[in-house]
């Protein structure tokens, strides 16, 4: 299973004038990993679908701002 | 020729009066990356396309437009009531002197929008990589609206768009695929 999101470490310097953010992270969502799409993969019912943006479970990746994410939202 | 379904794609809910949402909303209204680019984009490279993904051209230009309306519809709730003393501490003075409360297609920072935001090469895989690389950008135009607003119910028609975006990257990939010719054709080493 691949990840929705990366992470890096970008170099900090002592000298820096903000407070360094020293992780980074960036969406990778699941189209990218996929190809030609195959045959008769898991699909939403079609109620689930409306509201997903797309009928296949596995091109699904929900994004949460920082916010939603701590009060609980998925953590993708 | 369209025919055209009075509702929006996904319903659009906005739980607080914050019009400086609106000002970062526009971005995808009239932005280089935004939904009035894109559905142009793909309508005009659809004659020059080879005949086999001129459907998912027209198809995904067309939603575009859907994606539009929806955009438009959050950008109109978010201003419509607002004072002119509003608009001006939303940093929306400035649109308020050209415009009251119409929209108008520009971006975030207030350029207008122009037909340079958009290609058409005429090459099928130059311009197919064009919509890939567009719909990637839009996607990450979404995550950066996400980040900036902290209404859920905007939130939730905006994860709804971003997915959109994921699927259009996908079909275009797709097409780039069909195109080469090559997909079904046995490797023998």
């Amino acid at each position: 299973m691949n990840t929705h999101q990366k992470t890096y470490h970008p170099y900090a310097s002592p000298f820096d004038p903000c407070k360094p953010l020293t992780e980074k992270t960036y969406s990778t969502p699941p189209h990218l990993y996929m190809g030609f799409q195959p045959p008769n993969l898991p699909q939403f019912t079609p109620a689930e679908a409306l509201r997903a943006g797309t009928l296949w479970k596995d091109f699904y990746d929900p994004y949460f701002n920082s916010f939603e994410r701590a009060k609980g939202g998925p953590q993708t | 020729m369209w025919i055209y379904e009075k509702k929006l794609q996904y319903p659009v809910r906005v739980s607080t009066c914050n019009p400086t949402l609106a000002k970062y909303l526009i971005e995808q209204y009239g932005g280089a990356d935004g939904e009035l680019a894109a559905a142009l984009r793909y309508l005009n490279q659809r004659y020059t396309i080879p005949d086999k993904v001129i459907g998912l051209l027209t198809d995904i230009g067309t939603e575009e437009f859907a994606h539009l309306e929806m955009i438009a519809t959050m950008v109109y709730k978010l201003t419509k009531d607002a004072t002119p003393e509003q608009m001006k501490a939303a940093g929306l003075g400035d649109h308020y002197a050209n415009h009251d409360g119409a929209l108008f297609y520009q971006n975030a920072a207030g350029v207008p929008w122009t037909a340079s935001y958009i290609a058409a090469k005429g090459d099928p895989i130059a311009d197919l990589y064009e919509d890939i690389a567009a719909e990637e950008k839009a996607r990450a135009t979404y995550q950066w609206l996400i980040n900036l607003s902290d209404d859920p119910d905007i939130n939730d028609s905006l994860r709804f768009l971003r997915e959109r975006e994921i699927i259009h990257a996908q079909r275009f990939r797709e097409a780039v695929e069909i195109l080469k010719e090559e997909r079904d054709r046995q490797t023998i080493f």
